[in-house]
């Protein structure tokens, strides 16, 4: 039963990485860099989501579904000011610099949220705004919250592989991620195409903020900053690029420190999680599920 | 009526000041506090924080010490790593100041610590209980009761008063200040004749919690000692309740703020922990501090880091008046030589380690509100 218990700990641990995870994946994929402020938009979806918590109805359904939609349209707005402002003018620079100012960027909103006058750096209790229910099933402990993190994470990962595989703009995602000039030459914009990008990856992002907080109560400034390190991780260990494998990635990293957090080498969980990802990156160095892509010479 | 009372009481105070003021003659005393006033462990700081500068205002409306005003320098470290011993330094060589008060925590009170010494000025922790802390030289002081101490009292109180043979403990690994109180309690609960069933660790930050509580579910003990701080216990106790665990939690001072309850709610019904000094404690000394502290402070009720701020400071200013001077090797000697002062948390005398032995409060939570449990004297 124990066994049992630290799966679903493990699940929905892991469906949360796997959220942020999809976001990092998908902005590399068109734009071959790392989103560092991704994590941070992951923390202002929580923050929105508490805001807005305090002013509805603790406890019921659809209140619970405005603040994720609340926090997931805010994020995504988010993701494409940021986007705007800080990545476009550089879309020519060498991808280093991009790369510095995402760390820029990711530092200026958490010290920016740490200020007294905007939010505070001391952690808030978030409040239950889903209805909260305990089952007890032979000595298995489900907390409802659980099973809402595990649940509306399969959606978001559902709905996203349909938009991707299924629509037009989907399409032209995947074109750009090929090839941005031959993509170009067939008459799709890459703009649009990357701000859609960012917008739909920063509000997987701002619903796995709220997810994560609903599942641990509490929001600070800095509350993003391990779950962005391990679901950018995650998805290196999935294959950088590639949606299953992001998600793929979250869950075996979730898996792995909750197992491990079990056991008696709890002090080095996190530890041994990264070594696991150095060992499969050594004999896999493109991820499980990342592609081979041929230099052509 | 009390409105009324708190108009002259604040009028009288304002008269103070300012004839204080007129009759001061010379330089102030620089005193220097470092406090996590921001961050993660924010509500130690700004409890300290209060206590201290309700101290210093009281003096200085009092005439100051030596005749001279007192002035507080606070520094925020936000509580992060390595900003203590930053702050320690600029207060010592910029503003140059006679000595410093601070931190909570013992991990950062240990920062500061080698710099004081070093720099051979006097530092004075209001409430690290790592026995480490002033291990560290002769001119490292603190005001509070030790974690041995505090240890055994948790642990007597685990096998006496809640009748525990088999507990689990859940231990921050990047604090010194649960290392060393889990070491204690276990070497007592053991000595007592129980068991521990199962041992697990975390980091500060960490949110997650399930997995080792998961095993120590399955483990079935009848308590669990959680020597961290308020951020996390809150956590663990809401985690504890959310896995169907129904044992009975317990910790130490650092589980003293009022973010605990505002967080914990009602997952720590029926929890209980060890600090420094109770609200509810009936002596003149201990009212009369409430009162000042509620009609400084917007009505707030002094926690134990707060008593403990403002009897810092005191002990403080005491050793500067015995010493006469200002010189911090002076300051250093009346320090030392510090007896039966009186102060909210009770007598605090300084022992040759430079340690202070006073009696541990446990305090018990019931019906969401912090109660006076009992008192263990040292």
């Amino acid at each position: 039963m124990e066994f049992a218990q630290q799966l679903l700990n493990a699940l929905s641990l892991g469906a949360i990485y796997a959220l942020i995870a999809l976001g990092f994946t998908m902005v590399y994929g068109v734009l071959r860099f790392i989103n560092f402020a991704h994590s941070d938009v992951f923390m202002i979806g929580a923050v929105v989501g508490s805001l807005l918590g305090n002013y509805l109805p603790l406890g019921t359904w659809w209140s619970g579904l405005a603040c994720l939609l609340a926090a997931m349209a805010v994020c995504a707005l988010l993701g494409v000011i940021i986007e705007r402002v800080a990545y476009r003018p550089l879309r020519a620079a060498p991808r280093l610099n991009v790369l510095i100012t995402a760390i820029g960027v990711s530092l200026f909103i958490e010290y920016l949220f740490q200020n007294e006058h905007v939010f505070g750096a001391a952690p808030r209790p978030f409040p239950p705004v889903f209805p909260s229910v305990l089952w007890q099933w032979h000595g298995l402990s489900i907390s409802s919250n659980q099973l809402i993190v595990i649940g509306v994470a399969l959606l978001l990962v559902v709905a996203l592989e349909l938009i991707v595989y299924r629509t037009r703009i989907g399409t032209a995602m995947r074109a750009v991620s090929l090839n941005p000039r031959a993509a170009q030459l067939v008459g799709i914009n890459p703009d649009v195409v990357v701000t859609f990008t960012f917008a739909l990856g920063s509000a997987l992002a701002g619903a796995g903020g709220v997810l994560y907080a609903l599942n641990y109560q509490s929001v600070e400034p800095l509350m993003g900053v391990m779950p962005g390190l391990k679901a950018f991780v995650a998805a290196v260990l999935g294959g950088i690029g590639s949606i299953p494998g992001a998600a793929l990635g979250g869950l075996l990293i979730g898996g792995i420190e909750t197992f491990i957090g079990g056991s008696q080498f709890s002090t080095y969980k996190d530890a041994i999680a990264f070594a696991l990802l150095i060992l499969i990156l050594l004999f896999r160095p493109t991820g499980l599920l990342g592609r081979r892509i041929p230099e052509k010479v | 009526m009390i409105s009324r009372f708190r108009q002259i009481a604040v009028l009288s105070l304002l008269a103070l000041q300012s004839a204080s003021l007129l009759a001061n003659e010379g330089t102030p005393i620089k005193i220097g506090e470092i406090a996590s006033l921001t961050g993660k462990e924010a509500a130690f700081g700004q409890s300290s924080h209060k206590g201290t500068l309700l101290a210093i205002e009281e003096l200085n409306a009092a005439d100051g010490v030596l005749g001279r005003q007192l002035k507080l320098i606070t520094e925020d470290n936000q509580t992060k790593a390595g900003e203590s011993a930053t702050a320690a330094r600029k207060l010592i060589s910029r503003d140059k100041v006679v000595a410093l008060l601070g931190e909570v925590a013992s991990s950062r009170s240990l920062e500061m610590a080698p710099i004081a010494q070093s720099s051979k000025i006097p530092m004075v922790s209001p409430a690290s209980t790592n026995p480490k802390v002033t291990a560290v030289g002769a001119y490292v002081f603190r005001v509070c009761f030790i974690d041995p101490f505090q240890g055994t009292v948790m642990a007597k109180f685990a096998r006496e008063d809640l009748g525990l043979r088999r507990v689990a403990v859940l231990t921050s690994v990047s604090s010194a200040y649960s290392v060393g109180l889990s070491k204690f309690f276990k070497e007592r609960f053991l000595s007592d004749g129980g068991e521990i069933a199962i041992e697990q660790k975390y980091s500060e930050g960490d949110k997650d919690f399930r997995s080792q509580l998961t095993a120590i579910k399955a483990t079935g003990v009848g308590g669990i000692f959680i020597p961290g701080y308020y951020s996390e216990a809150a956590l663990i106790a809401k985690q504890a309740r959310e896995l169907g665990i129904t044992a009975a939690l317990f910790g130490g001072d650092g589980w003293e703020a009022p973010q605990l309850l505002q967080i914990g709610g009602a997952a720590l019904e029926g929890c209980y922990y060890s600090t420094h000094y109770s609200p509810e404690d009936t002596s003149p000394a201990v009212q009369n501090f409430v009162k000042n502290y509620k009609d400084r402070f917007n009505d707030e009720v002094p926690d134990a880091m707060a008593a403990l701020g403002y009897d810092s400071a005191l002990v403080l200013a005491d050793a500067i008046k015995r010493a006469g001077s200002t010189q911090p090797d002076a300051v250093r000697e009346a320090l030392a030589a510090t007896r039966n002062f009186m102060g909210v948390t009770g007598n605090t005398t300084i022992d040759a380690d430079r340690n202070a032995a006073k009696p541990a409060v446990v305090v018990a939570i019931k019906y969401g509100k912090l109660n006076f449990f009992k008192s263990v004297a040292p």
